[in-house]
């Protein structure tokens, strides 16, 4: 029953890329490789009916300049149309991805400083909202929700009746703050779990209803790699606004670019302003500084690399330090995988049925007949990097992994996953050779 | 007054479902050395109470009631450790009594608190707090159940999750496994949606080595885990305590650290005496 990710131990043939077989989000990707593309909108739905829109948008505005006063009616205007806005704020002592309901909500002048095993929440002279770089869990928390009750069943006449099949309807909400790499996320699990001919509907419902207000990053973690993957800091696609904060002398305020017509319908809203020439060179020097990034993953061969690296001696390196905790795939933004538990009570009358996040981490994850087949540690963080930086490709079309860095900050142990490949590359079986 | 009268459909409805009072399974809970909290964990059960009593006969539960219906038993449920020679003895008597015997918390799972004897001179102890040394038998070790007899399931924690207690009573019943995981903490802590407190605070948490039923309970009140279920399936206890040292933790706290409740499970106990020779 349930959604495993398959084992990198037997390389399947890569498949082509077929724009027939994949979704229209996933054909619309495959033309947008690279930055400089336009934007593209995030629903195959939306697809046909606003890529005029945009195009039009961009050829003849410029983008959008709004003041955080502005900011907070785009706020008002969400909650009151019946979103749910989730946006940055600071809970437990680092910045969290939760309910908001104004501009006070986020965390104004809060950053974070992030390094392998360690996190901690700054204050900064910075008034800036979005000042941090990346909260602590990711947009999966209400895409792919942790807990999901799939159905409820009662025994009646001694027979069992599914109560409900039918997956609660979402409430909609507005994602505030995705980042680049978060958004890449977004699009790897919409391949996993909307992109082939068995939708998950519980993640579907939440991902369609759900409106995108991406900010562009203008600093990196120092656990940040999103250069190194491809999938940042440059957000160019996959959103309804796209803001851009900017804090200098001519003030605090947000270029922003429509990607949809919501977008666009949400902006004439709020009465924005054209941005001038000045805000979008800001922009890009904002963009400039996220790119300086300190870590790096060589990507080159990769796949072939690690495919001819299962006996490499840094797995056990690794497994001396990894404690097999499942942090690493908690955090993960694109990690998917659940187990799914039948409940009963106890008069034997009731029963129903649960999806939770599950982990490669666990003994039970690859439990058949007999026992566990990874019951080292070596062999469940093979199974995940591998199929991270790897089997992904071969499964998906793309790699697992987009670069945030989450696994390597909230890692208990420390372990970082470009310097496990560094150290693999250093000592290992070369692809070519 | 609307409550009773759900409160009696409920009831009535409960016996409807078939569990005839003959086909009843007996159930006895047995307490040796230990501090009744476990057991206070089924009484806990308000919501789920009746229904149990419905569905089951308690046989022998002497916190509970008076009524001690003799054995076999379908279900015997054991508290506490062994400490004393009359207990061993017990231990053996009980397992013969009962079809299937579960362990409940830490002491029968791992000998509990008291087995912070095991590392001590016992006889110093008790020449020190009692008046009459000589009328006190006792074991040098406080060692749990399995030592002793065969255990079908052990429940974990100080003092156990009565929703873990509920559905292992659940699943045996109905004849399937129970729904009771065994990988760390920190799977509940993170779907919770809690911020890690070992690395966002530096406090420091047994977490990533504990076994999970708590629901994350401390750290989702800003304290670090401190391994009250005991070790989970595969703890790396050695690389925990190499991360909590750069956390600021002494050989002596680590040391303290894993003799917590369950001190004598051999994953911690290992843990614990090498933080000790350092």
């Amino acid at each position: 029953m349930a959604t495993r990710a398959q084992t990198p131990r037997a390389p399947r043939k890569k498949r082509e890329p077929s724009p027939t077989r994949n979704s229209p989000r996933a054909a619309a990707e495959a033309t947008s490789k690279g930055n400089g593309s336009q934007p593209k909108p995030n629903s195959g739905k939306r697809n046909a009916k606003t890529a005029s829109a945009i195009e039009f948008d961009r050829a003849n505005h410029r983008p959008a300049l709004i003041t955080p006063e502005q900011l907070e009616k785009l706020i008002a205007t969400l909650i009151n149309d019946g979103f749910e806005v989730i946006g940055p704020t600071v809970r437990d002592e680092a910045i969290t991805y939760d309910p908001v309901k104004c501009v006070a909500d986020l965390p104004a002048g809060w950053t974070d400083e992030q390094e392998p095993a360690r996190y901690r929440l700054k204050k900064s002279d910075n008034p800036a909202l979005f000042g941090y770089s990346l909260g602590a869990q990711s947009w999966k928390t209400f895409l792919h929700p942790a807990e999901a009750r799939l159905f409820a069943a009662e025994k009646q006449n001694g027979a069992f009746h599914i109560l409900n099949n039918d997956p609660i309807p979402a409430v909609s909400r507005a994602l505030l703050g995705v980042r680049a790499c978060e958004l890449a996320a977004i699009r790897a699990q919409d391949r996993v779990l909307l992109g082939d001919k068995y939708r998950d509907p519980i993640y579907g419902s939440r991902r369609e209803s759900a409106l995108i207000i991406a900010v562009q990053c203008s600093h990196a973690a120092a656990t940040c790699f999103c250069v190194s993957i491809g999938s940042g800091p440059k957000v160019s696609d996959g959103f309804d606004l796209l803001l851009t904060e900017l804090v200098d002398a001519n003030g605090h305020r947000f270029v922003v670019e429509p990607g949809t017509d919501r977008g666009i319908g949400l902006l004439a809203r709020v009465d924005a302003k054209p941005a001038l020439e000045a805000d979008l060179a800001a922009v890009e020097s904002a963009l400039a500084s996220a790119a300086q990034q300190q870590r790096k993953l060589d990507t080159a061969g990769l796949k072939e690399f690690l495919y001819e690296n299962f006996e490499n001696p840094q797995w056990d390196k690794i497994s001396a330090r990894c404690l097999s905790c499942a942090n690493c795939t908690m955090s993960c933004p694109t990690c998917f995988c659940t187990t799914v538990d039948d409940a009963t009570d106890v008069t034997g009358t009731h029963a129903e049925r649960c999806r939770r996040w599950d982990s490669c981490f666990t003994q039970s994850f690859s439990y058949i007949h007999g026992g566990s087949i990874r019951t080292s540690a070596k062999a469940r963080y093979r199974q995940w990097m591998t199929h991270k930086l790897a089997a992904w490709t071969d499964q998906f079309g793309s790699l697992g992994c987009v670069g945030c860095g989450r696994c390597i900050t909230w890692c208990p142990a420390a372990i970082d996953i470009t310097e496990e490949v560094r150290a693999m590359r250093e000592g290992g079986v070369r692809a070519d050779a | 007054m609307s409550s009773e009268k759900k409160d009696g459909a409920k009831r009535k409805g409960g016996s409807k479902t078939g569990v005839k009072a003959a086909a009843k399974p007996k159930i006895a809970v047995f307490k040796f050395a230990s501090c009744d909290g476990c057991q206070l964990s089924l009484l806990d059960a308000e919501d789920e109470l009746l229904a149990i009593t419905d569905a089951v006969d308690i046989a022998y539960f002497p916190e509970a009631s008076r009524a001690m219906l003799k054995g076999p038993y379908d279900i015997g449920f054991v508290e506490g450790s062994i400490t004393t020679h009359h207990d061993a003895q017990r231990i053996q008597e009980v397992r013969r009594e009962c079809k299937t015997l579960v362990t409940l918390g830490a002491c029968a799972t791992a000998g509990g608190i008291q087995a912070l004897r095991n590392w001590k001179d016992v006889d110093e102890f008790i020449r020190v707090v009692y008046a009459s040394p000589q009328f006190i038998s006792t074991l040098k070790l406080s060692t749990p159940i399995a030592e002793h007899v065969p255990v079908d399931f052990e429940l974990r924690g100080c003092p156990i999750n009565k929703y873990q207690l509920i559905e292992l009573i659940t699943a045996t019943l109905c004849g399937r496994k129970p729904n009771i995981p065994t990988n760390s903490v920190c799977l509940a802590c993170k779907r919770k949606g809690n911020v890690c407190i070992a690395v966002a605070r530096g406090i420091p948490c047994l977490g990533p080595v504990t076994h999970t039923g708590c629901g994350a309970l401390c750290p989702s009140f800003d304290r670090g885990c401190y391994g009250c279920f005991g070790p989970m399936e595969t703890p790396n206890t050695a690389s925990l305590t190499e991360r909590l040292r750069i956390l600021g933790q002494t050989d002596d706290q680590l040391m303290r650290g894993f003799r917590g409740f369950n001190a004598w499970a051999w994953q911690f106990r290992r843990a614990s005496e090498e933080c000790e020779r350092k």
